[in-house]
Parts: structure tokens; sequence; C-alpha cells
């Protein structure tokens, strides 16, 4: 039984050192940094939208004169 | 088909993707690290595919049954979007395992060696190139009717190989890729923290509303040629 609980706490401390190894971009979004990559995707995105209302747009100009 | 709520519903769906999930607190995975917020996007790819193939059969089954020639002209868009979002899986896919699965032991060479024969590339491949035939057999055939019925018919056959290509072996192989054995790898409860699915099913709707809205231009478009070319 002690063996067991003591390979269980055992596991428990690896997990938790292991999570605290894996490196993220922590730095990178205390320094904010992330909020850069967020806005371009949203740039490219808006610039898709933006094409493709265009588009529609034409298309129903279209639809109107046949 | 025309109305609008629908479209900015993906477009907020897919401005909230952006932003939650670059932000959200993600589950710490070695080896995977940061990468695992690709969920949001490599994944809703093939989600997208799948949902946009399942349509394209339906409207093929429906022009079977009706003679109208604007499902199968729906059948042949929906095929082709659903096309191109395997394709943007494929490349996004790509760039991921190149950063997650490259053993660092081993020569690239080595390493290619053992991701080409992976099971999931391979099925996803049969089953883009099974629709690639799709689109060359239909745009072949310039008698109208018969190449909406070829098509139809041949569109039915396409989705069926989608289940032993996709659905059933790559899930009995062994492979790098997670969600084998396990079941599906985007629905399993077990896999996806509960913060990353408050982002991936939206994600998911997002991406295919977007999809179907492209799929709609395309299909009026198509219509506005043949008004043209019966004229």
């Amino acid at each position: 039984m002690k063996k067991i609980i003591s390979l269980l706490i055992f596991s428990l401390f690896t997990l938790v050192i292991s999570a605290q190894d894996v490196t993220m971009a922590d730095t990178m979004r205390s320094e904010g940094k992330i909020n850069v990559v967020i806005a371009v995707m949203l740039t490219i995105l808006l610039g898709i939208v933006l094409y493709l209302i265009r588009l529609e747009r034409k298309i129903s100009k279209l639809e109107k004169n046949n | 088909m025309y109305k609008k709520w629908w479209k900015i519903l993906s477009v907020v769906l897919l401005v909230y993707t952006f932003v939650a999930g670059l932000l959200i607190n993600v589950p710490r995975q070695p080896q995977l690290q940061e990468t695992i917020r690709n969920l949001f996007f490599h994944v809703c790819m093939w989600f997208g595919m799948m949902i946009l193939f399942t349509v394209s059969v339906i409207q093929s089954v429906k022009y079977l049954r009706t003679n109208n020639l604007k499902h199968d002209i729906a059948a042949r868009h929906y095929a082709v979007v659903g096309i191109l979002f395997g394709l943007l899986g494929y490349a996004t896919g790509s760039i991921w395992m190149s950063y997650t699965w490259i053993d660092s032991n081993k020569t690239l060479f080595n390493s290619f060696g053992s991701i080409a024969r992976e099971p999931k590339l391979i099925g996803a491949a049969i089953a883009l190139l099974v629709y690639a035939a799709y689109l060359v057999l239909r745009d072949s055939i310039p008698d109208m009717d018969k190449k909406a019925r070829i098509s139809s018919v041949y569109n039915i056959f396409a989705y069926a190989m989608l289940f032993p290509s996709i659905w059933i072996i790559p899930r009995i192989l062994p492979s790098l890729h997670p969600g084998g054995s396990e079941g599906n790898p985007a629905l399993n409860f077990k896999d996806a923290s509960m913060n990353m699915r408050l982002v991936f099913y939206p994600a998911i709707v997002g991406w295919t509303l977007l999809g179907v809205w492209i799929v709609t231009l395309k299909i009026r478009l198509s219509i506005l040629q043949e008004k043209k070319l019966s004229q």
C-alpha cells in the first residue's frame, strides 16, 4: 500500500515537473507581442471577407442585369 | 441562399477563433507545446472538407431524384471547395509535422521516410485523388445531362471511398498522428481540454460557413454562365 501511494505521489511530482519543463510562449505572451500575431491574422481574415463581399455584390449585379 | 445572418455568424466565429484561439490557456504538452493551437485551424480544415463533401453527395442524390441541373452544379462546387479545404489541411499539416514529427536523431531523409508512410496521409491523399477524378470526369463530358448523371453517380462512389480511406483504415493502423485506435481524433472527449473545445467547435462552424459562402458564390456564377450559354 505504501509503495503504491509513494509511486502515485512520485508520478504526480514528475507530472508537475514535466508540465513546468514544457516550453511555451510565455515570454511572448507576457510582453504582449502575441497581440501582433492576432492583428496580422485578423487583417488577413478581414481582407478575405471584404473580397468575398465585393465578389458577392458583383454577382448580384450580374444577376439583376440578366 | 441570399440570407445574410450566417455569413455574419461565420465572420464573428472566425474572429473569435483567431482571438480566443491564440489567447486561451492550453494544456502544456511536451513536443506539441504551443502548436496545439493548430487544432483550431488545421483540424477544422479537415472537418470542413468532410462536411462539404457530405453536402456534395446529398446534392448529387437530389439531382438523381429530381433531374434538376442546379443540384448537379451545387454538388460540383461543394466538392471543389471541399478539395480546397483538404489541400489546405494537407499544407498546414505538413508545416505542423515538420516541427513535431521530425526525429532530431535521424537525418531529415530517414525521418521523412517514416512520415511518408503515415496511413493518415496516404488515406487522405487517396480520398482527395478520388475527388480530383470526379472533377476530371465531370468536366470531360460535353453533354449536359449525361455529364450530370454520370458525375452524380461517381460522386456517390467517391463519398463511399471516404469511409475506408479516411475513417476506417487510418484508425486501424499504428500512426504518429493523434487519434487512432481511441476513436475520432477531434471529438474524443478525453483528448481535448474543456477550454479548447470552447474554441474548437465554434471554429469548425465558422470555417465551414466560410466555405459554404464561397460555394454559394461559385454556384451563382455557374448558373449565370449556364444562362448565358443557353441564350
